[in-house]
């Protein structure tokens, strides 16, 4: 960890309260398979933190054990207080299949409604929830389409409206975006932000594009490859409000990108890959 | 449960997970474990429910007198000359049937306006319960195998003949429009393309047939008194001897999972080269 | 709107004309006919209100298809709810399999006779024969379809909290239910087997029992007419079952076009 980051989350405990903290978290698979070997971090409220590593680190691990999905070998990941023993309430995931995270016998509508009935939302709350998802992400036009009728980039905002849709206290999303075109990530990760902005919703993102963590995040976690530790916490001081065009051809992204870029390389000769 | 989540976590999770291999293979030998165990449970119900009296044992002898029975049947002539009859018959049929849907299949299948004009036929057909025939093969055939026969050829036809379509309506197009630009005619292009691509099904096709050859057989054999197994189930029945019933219809269920697994693991041997199978293949 | 009204005729013509084509070929072989054992199609229509008049419906045609539905509604219930308990469950579909493997290949018709030991003539063996043949490609084909649900499916249910009866009905049967359906298609055809076969053996109505007593009393225009009736009845339920199909499962539909277009 460098001295800069040490500082910065010294100061930025003060600042946010803590809705997330992940203590020395261990993942071993199958007693053999040291994925994830001690990851410590803390996310505030209504922070967006997106987390980078190489491929084969165990970003899709550490994701799947703050969602409660997997158990970890040890440590600990505490909730909005409680420690985190399975899927917790308030919780949203966007996953990176898309098309296998949509119910395909349901409408979009019906796909986005459904954890709202979970919630026993009485159907008008229901109903302006819903509309106002799919207004936000752009589907308001095809409430009625299957999910398979859909492009790649549609179906992944019909999953982000769902996670929307469902007012979480966090959201984790999990290299949402890997599996679409360029052209489509671009639009989508400007929406992913302009929703955090509007809803303040606390976001993990997971994401091997470094680009993408230092053009979306607030912090950037890079983590080592396995067995998995956290080399860096970088805060990202670029302005609030960014832009594809301007942001990512300004001298402090390049600088910000060159640093998380330069511990990930490292971390992946140190491997001896 | 950690079985599970590893299984789980493996096949959703992008973390390298290498050791799920082993892990696999370990999943599979508990498996097979477990399923002795659940086999040797059955075996060991059917012996003790009779005994205990909670079904009576006129109806359902124990294990171990059905086994005795069975022992009986292995040591009669009589059983195995049924067995032949019983297994000649389903092979002649199976035989006729896979030959007549393959062929049919495939002509049906490749020209699309046969395609076309006999789908409703094959509509109306299909679902007529072979069973229907019974008393007219017993008129016109009486007792031979040419009854069987009819029953046979005519159920497992109709499973060939519809995978053999599915297969045949499955190939590729650019595949064959590929073969069409290099000049092949009419018949290679079936040789080189239908036919492999048609394979898995016509294998799936012949699989269900195999079945359903083998209950139609039995049937006919029980239903009219044709010589074979079905026959020797009838005379059993008959006579209120139960345990050979039973000892008969466990050789006739042994013979079931024998054509099942015999048949998918011939598929799964001869198609391993095909993708759709390949996958199929368990880590 | 020629271009249309073509495209019906011939889907039409297509429809019917082989059909129509194969019936009269018989009519016109047969009427003539001699032999014993194929009367001219005609005197087989002509039969057909002898005994199949209104009183031959209610005393034939009702006790079987009364049996059948029963035996294959049960078969239904039985098979898709211990389908859906089982294929959930890795531990005990490993001990069940080999016990299901075995008792699902015993050819279903020689249940009959082991069943007439337990529960007699009447129309309680026959409804058991049918449910115990039946009930295997249902129950075979739901497990099946439970096991393949999809694991990130699974895991966005857990995510959301979606559980319990709610996570049965909208994830587990529904992605099973093509799976479920071929089951029920293979258990159609069995369940009527089994009712044919059943009463065969041991009743004294419905198609079956005519079928026979048409055979022994060499009543052979009476014969063809209760075949004809059997397949009638095997095209009605099969057409009955092609309609649920085509509604439960337009979405499956759907989304295997969606997927061998993107392929």
């Amino acid at each position: 960890m460098t001295t800069t980051s040490q500082g910065t989350t010294g100061g930025r405990h003060t600042r946010a309260e803590t809705l997330l903290e992940v203590t020395a978290l261990r993942k071993v698979y199958d007693g053999r398979v040291e994925a994830v070997r001690d990851l410590t971090f803390v996310v505030g409220k209504g922070e967006f933190v997106c987390v980078v590593g190489p491929s084969g680190a165990g970003k899709t691990t550490l994701l799947k054990c703050i969602a409660g999905l997997l158990p970890p070998t040890s440590g600990s990941v505490v909730l909005e207080g409680s420690p985190v023993a399975g899927p917790p309430p308030g919780m949203a995931v966007v996953f990176q299949e898309y098309g296998r995270s949509l119910f395909p016998w349901m409408t979009v509508r019906q796909n986005v409604e459904l954890p709202l009935k979970q919630k026993k939302l009485p159907g008008d709350r229901r109903r302006q929830l819903v509309g106002e998802a799919l207004a936000a992400v752009s589907l308001a036009d095809v409430p009625d389409a299957y999910p398979w009728q859909l492009s790649g980039g549609m179906q992944q905002r019909v999953a982000i409206a769902r996670a929307v849709a469902y007012e979480p206290h966090i959201l984790l999303m999990d290299e949402p975006f890997a599996a679409v075109d360029a052209q489509t990530r671009a639009d989508l990760e400007d929406l992913t932000r302009s929703l955090w902005h509007r809803m303040g919703v606390t976001t993990v993102f997971v994401t091997h594009d470094i680009d993408e963590a230092v053009y979306l995040g607030q912090r950037v976690l890079v983590l080592s490859s396995s067995p998995t530790v956290v080399l860096d916490d970088v805060v990202v001081d670029l302005p609030v409000e960014r832009d594809q065009l301007t942001t990512r051809s300004s001298a402090r992204f390049a600088e910000l990108r060159a640093h998380v870029f330069e511990q990930v390389r490292r971390a992946k000769q140190e491997r001896g890959r | 449960m950690t079985a599970d989540e590893l299984g789980a976590a493996a096949a959703t999770s992008a973390a390298p997970t290498p050791g799920a291999r082993p892990g696999a293979a370990v999943l599979r030998g508990g498996n097979a474990l477990l399923g002795l165990l659940g086999f040797a449970t059955f075996l060991a119900l059917l012996e003790v429910v009779p005994r205990l009296g909670l079904v009576s044992s006129d109806y359902l002898p124990p294990f171990s007198r059905i086994v005795g029975a069975l022992g009986d049947l292995l040591r009669e002539g009589g059983f195995w000359a049924a067995v032949g009859d019983t297994v000649w018959s389903w092979f002649l049929g199976l035989l006729i049937a896979v030959t007549l849907g393959i062929v049919v299949g495939f002509v049906v299948g490749t020209v699309p306006v046969l395609r076309e004009f006999t789908a409703s036929t094959i509509e109306f057909l299909r679902p007529i319960p072979s069973v229907a025939l019974i008393p007219l093969a017993v008129l016109v055939f009486g007792l031979s195998i040419k009854s069987t026969l009819l029953l046979v050829v005519y159920a497992s036809f109709w499973q060939v003949l519809i995978q053999v379509l599915y297969g045949v309506a499955d190939v590729d197009p650019v595949a064959r429009d590929t073969a069409r630009s290099f000049g092949l005619g009419r018949w290679a292009r079936t040789l080189h393309v239908t036919w492999p691509t048609a394979l898995p099904y016509v294998f799936t096709g012949v699989r269900l047939a195999a079945a359903v050859a083998l209950i139609l057989a039995i049937t006919a054999e029980l239903v009219i008194g044709i010589p074979g197994l079905g026959a020797e189930i009838g005379v059993a029945q008959q006579s209120g001897a139960v345990p050979r019933m039973y000892a008969l219809v466990v050789v006739t269920g042994v013979f079931g999972v024998v054509v099942n697994v015999g048949f998918r693991a011939l598929e799964r041997r001869l198609l391993s080269w095909h993708t759709s199978v390949r996958s199929e293949v368990p880590v | 709107m020629s271009g249309g009204a073509v495209r019906i005729g011939r889907s039409l013509l297509a429809l019917l004309l082989l059909p129509v084509v194969l019936l009269a070929f018989w009519w016109v072989l047969s009427a003539d006919s001699t032999s014993f054992y194929m009367p001219p199609l005609r005197t087989v229509f002509e039969t057909f209100p002898d005994t199949w008049s209104t009183d031959g419906l209610t005393e034939h045609v009702v006790p079987s298809v009364q049996r059948l539905a029963a035996g294959y509604l049960l078969a239904l219930v039985l098979g898709v709810s211990l389908g859906v308990a089982i294929g959930s469950a890795r531990r005990l579909r490993a001990f069940l399999e080999p016990v299901l493997e075995f008792l699902r290949a015993i050819p279903p018709t020689v249940l009959v006779p082991l069943f007439m030991l337990f529960a007699g003539l009447g129309d309680t063996m026959k409804v058991l024969v049918i449910v115990s043949g039946a009930v295997w490609p249902i129950l075979l084909n739901t497990i099946e379809g439970v096991r393949a649900v999809d694991g990130t499916l699974r895991e966005t249910c857990r995510c959301y909290g979606i559980g319990g009866t709610a996570r049965l009905r909208h994830l587990v049967i529904r992605s099973a239910s093509p799976q479920i359906v071929t089951g029920m298609r293979q258990g159609l055809s069995i369940a009527i087997i089994l009712m044919v076969i059943s009463e065969l053996f041991a009743a004294d109505n419905g198609i079956g029992y005519v079928l026979v007593q048409s055979q022994r009393g060499f009543a052979i225009a009476e014969m063809w007419t209760a075949i004809i009736v059997l397949g009638l009845l095997g095209i009605a339920l099969a057409m009955l079952l092609r309609l649920f199909e085509w509604r439960t499962l337009r979405w499956y539909r759907g989304l295997r076009e969606a997927q061998r277009g993107r392929s």
